[in-house]
């Protein structure tokens, strides 16, 4: 169902968006707009940025807000985008006339297409904070910056992982099956890993396209079974990764381990609901660093609030951050100078598996995603080595 | 080509996939055989019963949770057939089509409200067991719940030929008027119908939750493939209901397997064309 909207309610809305809150603080207060898909389909995902960009704002505030501009405080303008590109357009419009001077945003790679492009015809910088698609900082818009990695950094390194944890336990791993959803998503996951495969020595055995959704999935395990794999490739969605995961349990297929990028069920709350089916599991997605004592500390603080924690939370948090520095830094709300105090940032105030920040064209090219395994009910990262919280678990135990 | 034990494990597979979907067609066509309406409600009311094992399932086995759920949607579908269909429909069938699909619209998403978007799953100590059989490995819970819908089907059937109630029902679904004019009241009876149609939706969803998942979105994901087999059983025919339900889960898991699951789900519209083309009212419908 999606939320109708009359132009009426949108503008009484965006009325209310623009209102100036009466503030207190000595300096001026700086308006960044948070637009993120908080009803829709994307909700979930969209809720959990606001929440990480909320908490920021807060923390910042709390610290004596924005130094570099007398110690300004950071007031949100919150945007719902519904999942709707046009809807993400106009909420830009709205909150540049009400005087916004950065945004962050917008969970889904479509929304941010649409709000970037808006954002640069006013030259407001927008810190993306989850939205993998690589043309989001490569369209040349001046304007965008991503601190997070892209598409081609993650599917890239998720090879990379395999390949390493593989070669690591003596490379037990040397075919595949991948099971893939039939949409476009699905579809060219499945295709991209298809064809890098073989370079990393595993051969491909079969492509299994499935429908979303699917109500069982004993077939396609049946199938998987008769193919004798070492491994099983994931790329669908929640629902008919829990059910597929499910199944192979079940069917008790034998196998080295199961891999997904950026898996669509592959999360903490799977990890704690079905325990003997999420053992194990790999998954190539974000986590904060398990090293750094902040990333658990901001776990427990998320989930003693009451949230529930996922990569997104931290997402929506150093979106705000990362756009907060460079204001710090520039000493002014000026666009020109925070682009250009973004363009130059290497910041490092933060808990992600990150490598020295440096950015090119928008991209910070230090971002990296990282290799997870659910493992007693936990996350823990098993790639790369400086940020591993625990050794791989591969191959997995015999069942 | 697939080997033969794939073959017969798909064939397995499918009736016991059936055995579900044969339960909750046995509500729907309860429900069209007395009242003579599509029940659009049929879904987000699954849904609901499975978020209800769902919360159950922190105190109790789903399947002991099994009796209490359908009473309870029992007592649902008879309230919301006494308090919201049958008062809105004020006996206009297409009123009454109507106010079970605001029902739905309304269900759904007040369950994406309270429960969010997620999907939810539960582990019971014997979810993953397995009955071997030769080659065969077969999920015990799937076992038990198509033993479970089968011995549903038969309760319902037995109901329905056997006690006074039952006949009263197929009295009123056959000629209103006629069972008023002997002591029936056919408000009632429609209330019962509603009611226990939906009792059968609490049953398969505590038969359900153990392999499944939840998520306010569940009820789709079955309720069409019910009113597939609802009429292509026969419209209002319990029998039809059965063997209907089989037949779809046996195609939908052989189509899978031969045509890949994308393609597979063609094989449930080809059996459908095929029954209404030579047996236009289905299976064991009455003919017109």
């Amino acid at each position: 169902m999606t939320l109708r909207v009359t132009r009426r309610a949108a503008l009484a809305g965006a009325a209310v968006l623009a209102a100036p809150i009466v503030a207190r603080a000595q300096a001026a207060p700086v308006k960044i707009g948070l637009i993120h898909p908080v009803t829709g389909a994307l909700a979930f995902s969209g809720q959990q940025c606001r929440l990480g960009g909320q908490t920021a704002i807060g923390d910042i505030n709390g610290a004596g807000g924005i130094k570099g501009l007398g110690g300004a405080k950071i007031e949100a303008v919150l945007g719902d985008a519904q999942g709707r590109p046009e809807i993400a357009a106009s909420l830009v419009d709205q909150m540049a006339e009400g005087g916004v001077s950065g945004f962050t945003g917008c969970f889904a790679s479509a929304l941010g297409l649409a709000a970037t492009q808006a954002a640069a015809k006013y030259n407001i910088p927008f810190s993306i904070d989850s939205g993998i698609a690589d043309s989001l900082t490569t369209r040349g818009l001046g304007n965008v910056f991503r601190f997070f990695p892209n598409n081609s950094s993650v599917t890239t390194d998720a090879m990379t992982a395999l390949k390493d944890i593989n070669t690591k336990a003596g490379s037990p791993a040397k075919t595949a099956v991948l099971v893939h959803e039939d949409s476009e998503f699905g579809t060219s996951t499945a295709k991209l890993l298809a064809d890098k495969l073989p370079p990393i020595g595993i051969t491909v055995l079969a492509l299994i396209p499935h429908a979303t959704p699917t109500r069982d999935f004993s077939n396609i395990v049946l199938r998987i079974k008769s193919e004798k794999p070492d491994l099983v490739l994931i790329s669908n969605y929640q629902n008919e990764y829990v059910l597929l995961a499910r199944t192979l349990v079940q069917q008790r297929v034998e196998l080295v381990g199961t891999y997904s990028v950026s898996g669509g069920g592959f999360n903490l709350k799977f990890a704690k609901e079905a325990p003997t089916v999420a053992e194990d599991m790999m998954d190539f997605n974000h986590w904060y660093n398990p090293r750094d004592p902040r990333g658990p500390a901001f776990r427990k603080r998320i989930e003693d609030g009451g949230g529930v924690f996922t990569w997104e939370v931290p997402f929506g948090y150093f979106a705000v951050r990362f756009l907060a520095d460079a204001m710090d830094r520039a000493g002014s709300t000026d666009k020109e100078k925070v682009i250009a105090a973004l363009a130059d940032s290497t910041f490092s105030d933060h808990f992600m598996p990150y490598g020295p920040t440096k950015m090119v064209n928008g991209q910070n090219t230090g971002a990296h995603a990282v290799a997870l395994q659910i493992q007693k009910g936990d996350m823990q990262v098993i790639w790369p080595e400086q940020f591993a919280s625990a050794p791989a678990v591969f191959p997995r135990p015999k069942i | 080509m697939p080997s033969a034990d794939i073959v017969i494990a798909a064939l397995v597979n499918g009736l016991l996939t059936g055995g579900v979907y044969a339960l909750i067609a046995l509500g729907l066509t309860l429900i069209y055989g007395v009242l003579h309406i599509v029940n659009f409600a049929h879904g987000s009311l699954l849904m609901v019963a499975m978020y209800g094992a769902w919360i159950l399932s922190a105190w109790m086995d789903p399947y002991v949770a099994l009796p209490l759920m359908a009473a309870v949607m029992f007592v649902v579908g008879w309230a919301l057939y006494a308090g919201v269909i049958g008062r809105i429909g004020r006996g206009d069938d297409r009123t009454i089509l109507l106010a079970t699909l605001g029902v739905a619209v309304v269900l759904d998403n007040l369950a994406l409200v309270v429960f969010t978007g997620d999907t939810r799953t539960i582990e019971t100590p014997y979810s993953f067991d397995m009955i071997e059989l030769g080659p065969l490995l077969l999920s015990t819970p799937r076992v038990i719940s198509f033993g479970v819908a089968m011995l549903l089907a038969c309760a319902l059937w037995a109901f329905m030929a056997l006690t006074d109630t039952g006949r009263a029902i197929r009295a009123v679904a056959k000629e209103k008027e006629g069972a008023r004019l002997v002591g029936i009241r056919p408000a009632r009876i429609f209330a019962l119908s509603y009611g226990i149609g939906i009792a059968c939706l609490g049953a398969a969803a505590c038969l359900l939750l153990p392999t499944f998942y939840v998520s306010p979105q569940v009820g789709n994901v079955f309720v069409l493939v019910s009113f597939t087999v609802v009429v292509l059983g026969g419209m209002g025919s319990f029998p039809g209901a059965v063997l209907g339900g089989l037949i779809i889960g046996v195609t939908e898991s052989l189509g899978g397997l031969f045509l890949g699951e994308s393609l597979g789900q063609i094989g449930i519209s080809l059996v459908f064309i095929a029954v209404l083309l030579f047996r236009p009212a289905g299976l064991f419908g009455a003919r017109a």
